[in-house]
C-alpha cells in the first residue's frame, strides 16, 4: 500500500509538473510577447524560449501595425481585404494573451470544475465570438451610429471591462465556495471516502474515485443555496442504478436535463455544475446555454482594445465592413490559442485525475485541492483585475 | 517520503498560481508613441520641467479623432483639437504623465501640464504639452524615464533627436538609454514584478531612460 500510494503520489507529482510546464510555457511566450515590439528579447530574462517561438510571437505586434497600412490599402485595391483577413487571423492567434481573452480565467475554470476538452473548446470558441460581436456593437453604437468621441466609447469600454471584471470575481467566489467545500470535506473525512470509493471503483472503470467521494457528500454541498431542500433529498442524487450508466439520458424532474452519455468524467458533477457552469452536455442539449453563459459572458463580455481600434480605424476609411470581418477573424484566430491551451489545462487535469484514481484517499484529497487552488485562481483573476492589481490589458482612455 | 511528495505537490500548485498570475499580468501594447522629450532649466542651472512631443500611431490617432468635426475634411486645426488636447492631458494625470523623474535617486513630482496643444500631419496627431516640476531643484544626476507600466503604450523614442536639454549648464552630460540596448534599469522577470501592485516592474522593462549628470 505505501509503494503503491507513493508511486501515485509521484504520478500525481508529475501531471501537475506537466500542468506547471504547460502553465510556464505560456507565462514565458507572454513575456516573449511582450518584449517583441522591441525585437530582441532580453536575453538575460529568457534565452532558451527565443528561436522559433520568440519569433513567431514577435511577430503579433508587426501584425497589428500592418493593420492600418492594410486597411488604408484596401480602399483602392479590394484584394488587399485578403491580406487584412490574415493579417487579423494571425495577429488573433499570437495575441491571445491576458485575461481579457479569458484564457488563463478559462483555463483555471475548467481545472477547477472538471470539465472536459471538447467544452474548453466551446467556451473558448464562444467567448472570443462574443468578444468579437461586443466590439462590432459597440464601435456600431457609439461611433457608427451616435458618431460619440472616442472618449465617450472608452468610457463604455471601461464600464463593460469593470462588469466583465466583477463577474469574473463572482464567477470565482462561487466557484470557491462550491470547491472549497469539496477539500474542506476530502480533509475532514479520508475514511469512509476510501471505502464508499473503493467500493465503486470495482464495477465502475471509467470514473475517478473522488467523484464518487464527492457525490457521496453533494447534498451537503453549501453552494446549493438555491434550492437547499431539493439537494438533500438523497434519493433524489445517488441513484446508483443512473450513475453507472454513461449512455443513459435520465431528467431528474428538476430544471436540467443530465444528458451524461456526452461526458463520462462529469457524471457524477451535476450538482456542482449546475450552480456555476454548465457540463458539455447541458451546452449542447436544449437550454444548456443558459448555463453555459455564465460562464462565456463573465470572460466574453469585454470587447479586445485593438479590435475596437481596428473598427474605428476602418470605419475611418469608410471600410466598416473590413474592419467587422477582422473582428471576427481576428476572434477566431484568438479561440484557436485560448482552446489549445484549455485542452492542455484539461489534460493535465485528467492525467492527474486518472492517476490518483486509485485507491488510495490521498489521491481524492490533491484532485479536492488542485480544483479548490484552481477555483481560487479564477476568483484571485476576478478581483486582481477589477482592483486594478493585476496589470491587464486594461483600457486607457486619453 | 509521501509527505515531502505532497509538500512537492503544494508547491508546484503555487507554482501554478503564480504563473498564471504572471499570464494574466502580461500586456502588450496597443498605442505606440513615438517621443521627444526636452528638459528645461532655468540660467540658474535649476530643472523647471520637462517638455514631451507624443507622436501616436496612425491607427490611434484616427481612433482619438472619432466624432471630431474638422471643417476642412482631414486637417484638424490646433483649435479644433483643443477639446481633445485637454481631454488628453487630464486623462494622463491618471498615469502620472507616464514619465517619472527622480533628483539624486529622490522622485520628483509635477505639475498640471501647461501648453499643451495636439497637431495633425500626416494622418497622425501629436501631443505637445510641457510639465513643470513641482519643486524646480537642482540635482547632481537626473533621471527621467518614460514609460507605460502596464505596457499599453509603448513608447519610443525618435531616431533623431530624442533627447534636448535646454538650457542647461555646459557642463551637465546627457545619456540617453533606450529599453531594448541593456543598459536600463534591466530587471529580471519575476513574480514579484507581477505582482506588485500595477505591474509597475514589468512595464519598467520598457523603460526609456535619460539622465543628466552635471558636476
Amino acid at each position: 500500500m505505501t509503494v503503491t500510494s507513493s508511486r501515485l503520489l509521484h504520478g500525481v507529482a508529475a501531471a501537475i509538473a506537466v500542468l506547471t510546464a504547460a502553465v510556464a510555457f505560456d507565462a514565458a511566450t507572454h513575456a516573449l510577447l511582450a518584449q517583441s515590439p522591441f525585437g530582441a528579447p532580453r536575453a538575460a530574462a529568457e534565452p532558451q524560449a527565443g528561436g522559433v517561438v520568440g519569433w513567431l510571437l514577435a511577430k503579433q505586434s508587426e501584425f497589428y501595425r500592418e493593420m492600418s497600412a492594410t486597411i488604408r490599402a484596401a480602399k483602392s485595391d479590394g484584394s488587399a481585404v485578403w491580406t487584412l483577413l490574415a493579417i487579423s487571423f494571425a495577429y488573433g492567434i499570437f495575441h491571445a494573451a491576458g485575461p481579457g481573452h479569458g484564457k488563463a480565467v478559462i483555463s483555471s475554470y475548467l481545472v477547477a470544475n472538471r470539465e472536459t476538452a471538447r467544452r474548453g473548446i466551446v467556451l473558448s470558441f464562444a467567448s472570443a465570438l462574443l468578444q468579437s460581436l461586443v466590439a462590432v456593437v459597440v464601435v456600431g453604437i457609439f461611433a457608427w451610429l451616435l458618431n460619440a468621441t472616442a472618449k465617450t466609447m472608452c468610457g463604455a469600454e471601461k464600464a463593460i471591462e469593470i462588469a466583465s471584471y466583477g463577474l469574473i470575481a463572482a464567477f470565482g467566489v462561487r466557484l470557491v465556495w462550491v470547491k472549497g467545500g469539496g477539500f474542506v470535506r476530502a480533509l475532514q473525512a479520508p475514511r469512509p471516502a476510501l471505502a464508499v470509493a473503493g467500493a465503486h471503483h470495482h464495477h465502475d472503470h471509467g470514473h475517478g474515485v473522488q467523484d464518487h467521494h464527492h457525490h457521496a457528500h453533494e447534498h451537503h454541498d453549501p453552494g446549493h443555496h438555491r434550492d437547499p431542500g431539493h439537494h438533500r433529498d438523497p434519493g433524489h442524487h445517488h441513484d446508483p442504478g443512473h450513475h453507472h450508466d454513461p449512455g443513459h439520458h435520465h431528467d431528474h424532474g428538476h430544471h436540467h436535463d443530465h444528458a451524461h452519455g456526452h461526458d463520462p468524467l462529469h457524471v457524477h458533477d451535476e450538482h456542482c455544475g449546475h450552480s456555476h457552469g454548465p457540463t458539455p452536455a447541458e451546452l449542447a442539449g436544449p437550454g444548456g446555454w443558459q448555463r453555459g453563459l455564465s460562464a462565456i459572458v463573465a470572460v466574453g463580455i469585454r470587447p479586445c482594445s485593438g479590435a475596437i481600434l481596428v473598427l474605428v480605424f476602418a470605419l475611418a476609411q469608410g471600410l466598416f465592413w473590413a474592419g467587422i470581418a477582422a473582428t471576427f477573424v481576428m476572434g477566431l484566430g484568438t479561440a484557436i490559442t485560448v482552446a489549445a491551451i484549455a485542452i492542455v489545462a484539461v489534460s493535465a487535469r485528467g492525467m492527474a485525475e486518472r492517476l490518483s484514481a486509485a485507491r488510495d484517499g490521498g489521491g481524492v484529497l490533491i484532485m479536492r485541492g488542485l480544483e479548490f487552488a484552481a477555483a481560487g485562481l479564477v476568483l484571485l483573476f476576478g478581483l486582481g483585475l477589477l482592483f486594478g492589481y493585476v496589470a491587464a490589458e486594461r483600457v486607457t482612455c486619453f | 517520503m509521501r509527505r515531502a511528495l505532497r509538500k512537492l505537490i503544494g508547491i508546484l500548485c503555487l507554482a501554478d498560481a503564480v504563473a498564471l498570475g504572471a499570464g494574466a499580468a502580461d500586456a502588450h501594447p496597443h498605442v505606440w508613441i513615438t517621443a521627444r522629450s526636452e528638459l528645461i532649466y532655468a540660467p540658474d542651472g535649476t530643472v523647471t520641467g520637462v517638455r514631451h512631443a507624443w507622436t501616436f500611431d496612425d491607427m490611434f490617432s484616427t481612433y482619438a479623432l472619432q466624432g471630431i468635426e474638422a471643417k476642412t475634411k482631414g486637417a484638424y486645426s490646433r483649435e479644433e483639437l483643443g477639446p481633445l488636447a485637454q481631454t488628453n492631458v487630464e486623462s494622463l494625470k491618471e498615469f502620472a504623465y507616464f514619465s517619472f523623474a527622480k533628483a539624486d535617486g529622490k522622485k520628483q513630482k509635477f505639475l498640471e501640464p501647461v501648453d499643451y496643444y495636439l497637431e495633425y500631419k500626416d494622418t497622425a496627431l501629436t501631443l505637445h504639452f510641457t510639465l513643470p516640476m513641482k519643486a524646480p531643484f537642482k540635482a547632481k544626476q537626473l533621471s527621467l524615464e518614460v514609460f507605460d507600466p502596464s505596457f499599453f503604450i509603448d513608447f519610443k523614442y525618435a531616431d533623431k533627436d530624442p533627447v534636448k536639454l535646454v538650457g542647461a549648464p555646459a557642463d551637465c552630460k546627457m545619456q540617453f538609454m533606450r529599453p531594448n540596448d541593456g543598459t536600463a534599469s534591466a530587471q529580471k522577470l519575476g513574480e514579484q514584478n507581477f505582482m506588485n501592485g500595477d505591474g509597475g516592474g514589468f512595464g519598467a522593462m520598457f523603460a526609456n531612460k535619460i539622465v543628466v549628470e552635471c558636476p
